[in-house]
């Protein structure tokens, strides 16, 4: 489908804390669209700054009590001058919003498993890739790492959807104290020979990393979810590029926001 | 009366003045799902070496004030490439082809043109001889004014291709060079090119982007470019293809009443891909608004007279 430009109302803007905050937005066109994993590009509409649009992944496709499509919401993290906007954005604002666009998740089914690995802000594709193998009964579970037990965030919503929950924090306060990458690692150890494990990833890039490398030496399968700086969202301006492998040694940049965000991790080269 | 739009670059005639800039628009395909390529006037590829490039590592943009900072450093996939899989496809959509042309040599550049001369489906070679961002060729002939005539001349030479030298800002008198270019036999002059640039972390004392160095592009330099192209258009008899923060039909306006005979669109296609048909329609309603039948009687109907000092 080809993305569209929505200058949507904001319907919500929840402030999980003083970081975060859920974006609602009024864009059932591009939420009818939307593919697990997939973004969108967003600003607040008319103004010259921000100049350029952030990419988001959308976290939710928001319905109404009837299922109707109304929306999406994006999980925005306070980073810069773009993100502080977003959290300040109220209820009645509008923002410009072009999607989907990027290449979405690819989903498994039983008897493989599904294991979704999120750092921080990293939780964001996954509600919708959730939902996505809850529907087809697809038996999966949540690594969750965080800074603290304040920012584990949704965790009702992935356990109403029957996800197996795994969190981890670095303060100890909630789960097991340490990286994410703790627990996912014992859990590849203990798999059964034969016995298969689609790890997704979304999070800081050296949690990528570690994940795609786990994965690949318990010989499992990965898909990471990269966020670059990115002027365009469609392939136009050559900013966010990754370095791939193409079957040979010799890394070839690709741009994230048509090759991917979605990279199998096996493909992705690390620097 | 159905509003004229047209704009003609010596042979060429354009449906309307709206182009899409060099590295803002991909290979022009990228764009093929959210704007049908026949209604621009004209698109603009990125720029093209003989052989494949990789370009600059990430990060490669940063934003900044009314603009945004680029040292992509032309990753591109080289003419041969670009001939092959990306013209016979631009051709099928209608696309008004300029294809940027880079050189580290002046026999590069020739030898690209030429490819280019055999290939079918190019509206016109844009040189490429302003970018900011890469230490060898390109701007060694841009900054130059003998430079700049050399390697114009040279292509001349090889094809009979409409030639458009696209200028860089980052010198004193831009007209000067865009004299040197109409001299050497160039069918029109594009510019502005991005102005050199940088910004600097100051949380870790380190560049915004990897190479340091950039080009500045959008709104923040709108008002510098219509002065340049005013100062060409006054100098030259050859069509000026004006550039450098357009978002709107105004902007648009504005560069060609200050000269230009065509103009395109960069940085606001980032922002907004959808720029094209509204520019186009906004056009149309100031034509109606100011009795306008014919767009390309605006170019260069700039009126100098000072404006009145009291607010209307």
């Amino acid at each position: 489908m080809p993305p569209i430009d929505i200058a949507a109302r904001v319907i919500a803007n929840a402030r999980l804390s003083s970081d975060y905050s859920v974006l609602s937005l009024a864009a059932p066109d591009v939420g009818a669209r939307t593919l697990p994993g997939q973004f969108v590009m967003v600003k607040p509409e008319g103004v010259t700054d921000p100049l350029l649009r952030r990419p988001f992944s959308v976290f939710e496709v928001l319905r109404d009590p009837q299922g109707v499509i109304i929306g999406i919401s994006i999980l925005n993290k306070k980073a810069g001058r773009s993100t502080r906007r977003l959290y300040d954005l109220e209820v009645g604002d509008v923002v410009s919003c072009l999607g989907p666009l990027g290449q979405p998740f690819k989903t498994v089914a039983s008897p493989t498993r599904a294991w979704m690995v999120a750092g921080g802000v990293g939780l964001a594709p996954f509600a919708t890739l959730a939902e996505s193998l809850a529907a087809s009964k697809t038996e999966t579970t949540l690594f969750y790492g965080a800074r603290t037990g304040e920012e584990l965030f949704y965790l009702d919503f992935f356990e109403r959807l029957g996800v197996t929950l795994v969190l981890t924090t670095e303060n100890g306060a909630r789960g097991t104290k340490g990286r994410v990458t703790l627990p996912l690692e014992a859990e590849l150890k203990a798999l059964a020979a034969g016995d298969r494990a689609m790890v997704y990833a979304c999070g800081p890039e050296p949690m990528l990393e570690a994940v795609a490398k786990l994965a690949a030496h318990y010989h499992q399968p990965s898909q990471v979810s990269v966020e670059r700086v990115m002027g365009c969202g469609l392939g136009g301006c050559y900013s966010c590029v990754v370095p791939v492998k193409h079957g040979g040694e010799n890394a070839n940049l690709v741009r994230s926001c048509i090759s991917g965000p979605v990279f199998d991790g096996a493909e992705l080269v690390w620097e | 009366m159905t509003p004229d739009l047209s704009v003609s670059i010596g042979s060429l005639k354009l449906p309307n003045p709206l182009i899409a800039a060099s590295g803002c628009f991909g290979y022009g395909l990228e764009y093929e799902h959210v704007v049908d390529l026949s209604l621009l006037g004209g698109i603009v590829s990125k720029g093209l070496f003989m052989k494949e490039r990789q370009g600059h590592p990430p990060p490669r943009i940063v934003e900044t004030p009314a603009g945004m900072i680029n040292a992509i450093g032309l990753q591109g996939i080289g003419v041969h490439r670009f001939v092959k899989e990306k013209l016979p496809l631009l051709r099928e959509r209608g696309a008004r082809t300029f294809v940027n042309v880079c050189g580290t040599t002046l026999d590069e550049y020739v030898e690209v043109c030429k490819v280019l001369s055999d290939a079918e489906g190019v509206a016109a070679i844009e040189l490429n001889i302003s970018c900011p961002n890469i230490k060898e060729g390109g701007i060694q002939f841009g900054c130059s004014l003998h430079g700049t005539f050399d390697v114009v001349s040279a292509v001349r030479k090889a094809t009979s291709l409409p030639v458009i030298p696209k200028l860089t800002p980052n010198v004193t008198d831009v007209a000067s060079f865009a004299k040197a270019a109409e001299d050497a036999g160039a069918d029109a002059v594009s510019l502005v090119n991005t102005f050199l640039a940088m910004a600097i972390d100051v949380e870790t004392r380190r560049p915004k982007i990897s190479n340091v160095l950039g080009g500045l592009s959008g709104p923040a330099i709108r008002p510098i470019a219509v002065r340049m192209v005013w100062e060409c258009y006054q100098l030259v008899k050859i069509p000026v293809i004006g550039m450098g923060g357009i978002t709107d039909a105004r902007d648009v306006l504005e560069f060609m009443l200050a000269g230009s005979t065509a103009v395109q669109i960069g940085t606001q296609n980032f922002v907004d891909p959808f720029v094209w048909t509204k520019v186009l329609d906004s056009l149309k309603d100031y034509m109606t608004r100011h009795n306008v039948a014919r767009l390309s009687d605006l170019i260069g109907a700039f009126d100098p007279t000072p404006p009145k000092a009291t607010h209307p």
